[in-house]
């Protein structure tokens, strides 16, 4: 039963997880630029590369824009965050395993510690976020359940892989549990909030075109 | 939790009339017919993506001068277009009346909060898209509504007929010549360098603006002219009232004046929403990637002429001077170096108000708030004790002038230092430029 | 199009210095040139507040203490606007009418009949052939002639608004007036009344509501609203009243009330109709791309700005200013663009035969004439607008060079 269970969530349905993540991903960029060439179409004219790309330079530099400086604890925050939340996944050392054993691909892994250490980093960032979002009065006032489903959904993962990798409660279940969170977070990726991820790029180069190009003044 | 009823409404002649004229329905339609068939991916984007972090709470002089959650940028979009984007139009009219409220009146569409935001979110636009189908439900206030109307029936701001146009240039042109006595306000000249173009106030209230532009161009020896026909007015309230079909109705006329004398470009008088609807708005609705007619504003055109030593001070501006940075053509148009040149040309001596340049706070009259009239004025003055502690802080350095080459900008301060009993005084860079200059064609006094 | 039968068109070049006014004036304005280069004109200022006019080197003995807006009407006369006294009148070549008014302006001119903008005792309307329109109105403007100059029309304000007064405004308080007359409904806005080739109709853009707009012809609108329009002309074969139209955010074009050309454009205005009832305009097939367009079939060749649209007389071709996205002018035409590249260019000018364009052109602060995109030899500190004579062969280059005033008539081989 377990293993039927364990084979369903890391075979099919992980399939479905990076098909929705890629092919949904694909289809809203594609669908929303389509959108934006017949619509938006006095907004994109403007867009060009070496804004963008200096644009994301400055917001990818801790500090590195106005708005980083004014919110340092947000900004400390934010940055550990999503670098552990993006290289934790891709570089633990059992997720590689899973990669070699089923399609002969491997990478240099974190030390299992390290990791260990990047999901409670990943852990703790979130709590902040979630405190945020119930004490900051002004984050606490725009915010809606999709906030918290984002959260939820982002920090699903990270919590059962913790609880599973140091074994507490039942660790098959809770192995399990982590798979299922992990495919519902790339299942949710390329849509709502979480889609800033793939849909950030494209404002951020699109308001730093228009910044930069247009108004000739800096977006950071 | 925080999501209390909206408990600030300003009655407003425009805002009520409109709304009790609403109906549920209207409102769905209205709403659907905006964001399905003017908006795309751009709005989209924006609504999905915001992660609400909060972050641009700081940029907003509303917020940082209420320090109440409802005025950040975020909250204007969460109590006003976000909710008709989710509820697919399906709101009462009250709802609309506060959507108005907040989109007209409490977002100047400064853009200083795409400082703030990772994802790049242009919450400007939104607040524009919201104003947007506010005109189109007729919710508008009434001041800012009269200006689009004067707009449509003279193309000009301020109901100025075709021949009191004329009377004023030639008025001034005539109290000119008591002091230099061989001046011009040259008239639809074919060909020419530049034309000059100013808004509506000029004309009517403020006519020594155009004496005193036209009395530096005289000692630059310019090769200019004026229209004298409508199209001479830049200004554009109907960008911000959200009527864009008459925002391209009166660039089109702006540009064509401009076109018909075949001059090589349009000077600007000293005003920021103009040069937005030129470089940013109008021209993008007529079609137009760049401006049809080169534009240059003021602050430019003045720094090429002390630069090429056409303009020389006989003295500088006594005293210490802070300078106020214009969002439209600061954060708008990059012209802080300009404005820096100037400013130390003319002044002797400057402080900065902090923060300046492109981070600088707007004078919260701009986006056409200023135009929504009386009603809204203490709007105005309780959302910008941020500008007022800016001024404050300029002032114990010493600064008794502020340099504000924006008409927006200029009556924004003004109310400002009144209300808050700051005594300092605003100048336009033309105002000092023209009382200090070297005026070698002048009559010996 | 300008007739150009009966000028001087003897091959070579004169030279005027126009030295005397000069001698007698404190100042002396922009020059004024006839359509056939014969007469030149100036506004002088003999004395502080007191101006003459200035023609081929002479000063007119009338003087003012205004003059303003001198300009040759196509048929040669010398028009402007001259105050005296409080007053201003209608001088046609130097002669001015008994009565004054308040405030003229806006001259125009149609087959022989000259008019203009008039505000008497703060009340506004036109005056055409030296006589005042009997009815005046609270505020005129867009003041338009017909084709044969016998009618006149202006928008014209019909309710009084109170301040801020914004709901009168919207239930309408504009009009067309045709020689002083209202005419048909009262709309929200009327813009750019335009007549039919005798003058018996009347179209104009109107906006019947803040959201609807239509066209109105003898002040009665079209069943059909529209987001926005343009400009309404007649189609000479079918006597139609055509518009560009604004549905779904894109322009198209409309005939009495119906589309013609669907609505797939970022921009289509300036139509003009040939003869024949062909339309040509200035389109943009898509956002910031310009170009001509005939018939609802753009041309390939696009920029970033198209203005200036000149239509061949014999309608089959056509020309216009274009703007690069360098920001440099060129000349764009129904076969392509011209290669130079200049700092400005004036409306085409097409030869009777419709087979040569002659355009003005400023490079570096000096104007040449180049026709079919080859320069005349010589550049000059400013030129006019050329013309062709009657058999197509030769063109008119008004030129001035310092203190002179050149009138060049050269062949067309002349242009290489």
């Amino acid at each position: 039963m377990y293993h039927s269970i364990y084979d369903l969530v890391t075979g099919p349905l992980t399939w479905l997880g990076f098909g929705v993540l890629v092919l949904g991903g694909l289809f809203r960029m594609v669908s929303l630029y389509s959108l934006a060439k017949k619509k938006d179409a006095s907004s994109i004219a403007y867009n060009k590369a070496k804004y963008g790309i200096r644009s994301i330079l400055h917001w990818i530099t801790p500090f590195g824009t106005l708005g980083w400086k004014e919110n340092p604890v947000i900004t400390v925050v934010t940055f550990v965050f999503h670098i552990c939340l993006l290289a934790t996944p891709i570089f633990l050392g059992a997720h590689i395993d899973l990669w070699d054993l089923n399609f002969g691909v491997s990478w240099p892994a974190l030390p299992d510690h390290v990791a260990d250490i990047m999901t409670v980093l990943v852990i703790a960032a979130g709590c902040f976020f979630a405190y945020r979002r119930v004490v900051d009065k002004t984050v606490a006032f725009v915010t809606t359940w999709k906030d918290w489903f984002a959260l939820c959904v982002t920090m699903g993962p990270f919590i059962t892989g913790f609880l599973a990798y140091h074994q507490i409660f039942n660790y098959q279940f809770m192995i399990v549990l982590h798979v299922i969170t992990g495919i519902a977070w790339l299942l949710f990726i390329p849509f709502g909030r979480l889609s800033h991820a793939i849909l950030g790029w494209y404002s951020r180069v699109y308001i730093a075109s228009e910044f930069q190009g247009v108004r000739h003044a800096k977006d950071w | 939790m925080y999501n209390e009823i909206f408990d600030r409404k300003i009655e407003d002649v425009g805002l009520q009339t409109g709304i009790d004229r609403l109906t549920p329905e209207k409102i769905e339609k209205t709403v659907k017919q905006v964001l399905e068939g003017e908006t795309g991916a751009k709005l989209k984007v924006y609504h999905d993506t915001c992660v609400r972090c909060g972050m641009c709470a700081k940029a907003c002089h509303f917020y940082q001068s209420h320090l109440e959650p409802s005025y950040s940028p975020v909250a204007k979009i969460h109590q006003s277009i976000g909710v008709l984007i989710e509820k697919d139009g399906k709101v009462g009219p009250d709802f609309i009346y506060q959507c108005a409220q907040i989109a007209y009146t409490e977002c100047n569409l400064c853009r200083r909060c795409v400082h703030y935001c990772p994802l790049g979110i242009d919450t400007a636009y939104m607040m524009s898209t919201m104003r947007r189908i506010c005109h189109k439900l007729g919710v508008t206030p009434q001041y800012i509504q009269d200006t689009a109307h004067s707009h449509s029936a003279t193309m000009n701001q301020m109901w100025v007929k075709d021949d009191e146009w004329v009377d004023s240039l030639l008025w001034q042109e005539e109290e000119a010549r008591d002091e230099f006595p061989d001046m011009r306000i040259p008239l639809d000249v074919d060909g020419v360098d530049f034309l000059y173009s100013v808004i509506g106030p000029e004309p009517k209230f403020r006519t020594h603006l155009i004496y005193q532009a036209a009395a530096i161009f005289h000692e630059a020896g310019a090769n200019w002219t004026m229209p004298s026909e409508p199209g001479w007015d830049n200004s554009d309230m109907a960008m911000f009232s959200g009527d864009f079909e008459m925002m391209g109705r009166l660039k089109r006329a702006h540009f064509e004046c401009a076109q018909k004398l075949h001059v090589k470009r349009i000077v600007m008088g000293e005003c920021g929403h103009a040069f937005r609807s030129i470089y940013d708005q109008g021209n993008r609705w007529l079609g137009w990637k760049d401006y049809p007619v080169e534009v240059v504003h003021s602050v430019e055109f003045f720094t090429e002429l002390f630069k090429a030593g056409k303009i020389k001070m006989k003295a500088k501006h006594p005293g210490i001077a802070t300078i106020q940075d214009p969002c439209n053509i600061i954060r708008g148009r990059g012209l802080y170096d300009h404005l820096r040149f100037l400013a130390h040309e003319v002044c002797e001596e400057i402080v900065e108000m902090a923060p300046n340049g492109e981070h600088n706070y707007c004078c919260a009259a701009g986006g056409g708030i200023i135009n929504c009239g009386p009603p809204f004025k203490n709007v105005r003055m309780s959302g910008n004790k941020a500008k007022a502690d800016q001024l404050k802080a300029a002032y114990d350095k010493g600064a008794r002038t502020i340099l504000a080459p924006c008409h927006n900008c200029h009556g924004g301060l003004e109310d400002i230092i009144h209300h808050y009993g700051i005594d300092m005084e605003i100048k336009f860079l033309g105002d000092i430029i023209y009382a200090n200059m070297v005026k070698t064609k002048a009559v010996e006094e | 199009m300008q007739n150009t039968n009966g000028w001087n068109w003897e091959p070579g070049r004169k030279v005027e210095t126009y030295a005397d006014c000069a001698q007698n004036s404190e100042w002396l304005e922009e020059w004024c040139v006839s359509p056939d280069g014969e007469t030149v004109a100036r506004v002088a200022c003999t004395a502080p507040a007191e101006f003459a006019l200035c023609v081929n080197g002479k000063l007119s003995e009338n003087v003012y203490e205004k003059i303003i807006c001198p300009k040759f009407t196509p048929d040669g006369k010398l028009v402007a606007f001259v105050s005296q006294d409080m007053e201003w009148f209608l001088s046609v070549d130097n002669e001015v009418g008994e009565e004054g008014y308040g405030f003229l302006w806006d001259s125009m001119w149609a087959d022989g009949t000259v008019a203009a903008a008039v505000q008497q005792d703060m009340q506004y309307g036109m005056i055409v052939g030296g006589k005042i329109w009997d009815n005046l109105f609270e505020n005129g403007n867009n003041f338009t002639l017909s084709p044969d100059g016998k009618k006149s029309a202006a928008v014209v304000q019909v309710k009084s608004l109170g301040q801020a007064d914004i709901y009168t405004f919207q239930e309408g308080v504009f009009q067309v007036a045709v020689d002083g007359e209202a005419l048909g409904d009262v709309f929200m806005n009327v813009w750019t009344p335009s007549f039919n080739a005798d003058g018996s109709k009347v179209a104009a853009q109107v906006r019947e509501t803040l959201y609807d707009y239509s066209i109105a012809v003898n002040g009665k609108a079209w069943d059909a609203k529209f987001q926005t329009v343009w400009e309404p002309r007649f189609n000479p074969k079918t006597g139609g009243v055509v518009a560009p139209v604004r549905q779904g955010g894109k322009w198209g074009m409309a005939e009495d009330g119906k589309i013609i050309w669907a609505p797939k454009y970022a921009q289509l205005w300036h139509h003009q109709f040939t003869a024949e009832g062909d339309i040509w305009a200035i389109c943009a097939p898509e956002f910031g791309k310009f170009a001509l367009v005939k018939n609802d079939k753009p041309f390939s060749q696009t920029a970033a700005v198209v203005y200036d649209l000149a239509v061949s007389p014999d309608g089959k071709r056509a020309a216009a200013m274009a703007r690069g996205e360098d920001r440099m002018f060129s000349v764009l035409t129904d076969t392509g663009a011209w290669n130079g590249k200049y700092d400005m260019v004036w409306q085409p000018v097409f030869s009777a035969d419709s087979s040569h364009t002659a355009v003005r052109v400023d490079r570096n602060g000096r104007q040449t004439v180049i026709v079919d995109g080859k320069a005349y030899g010589e550049d000059f500190d400013q030129c006019f607008d050329p013309a062709f004579s009657p058999d197509s062969s030769k063109v008119l280059i008004k030129a001035l060079n310092g203190d002179e005033y050149i009138r060049i008539v050269a062949d067309v081989s002349e242009f290489k």
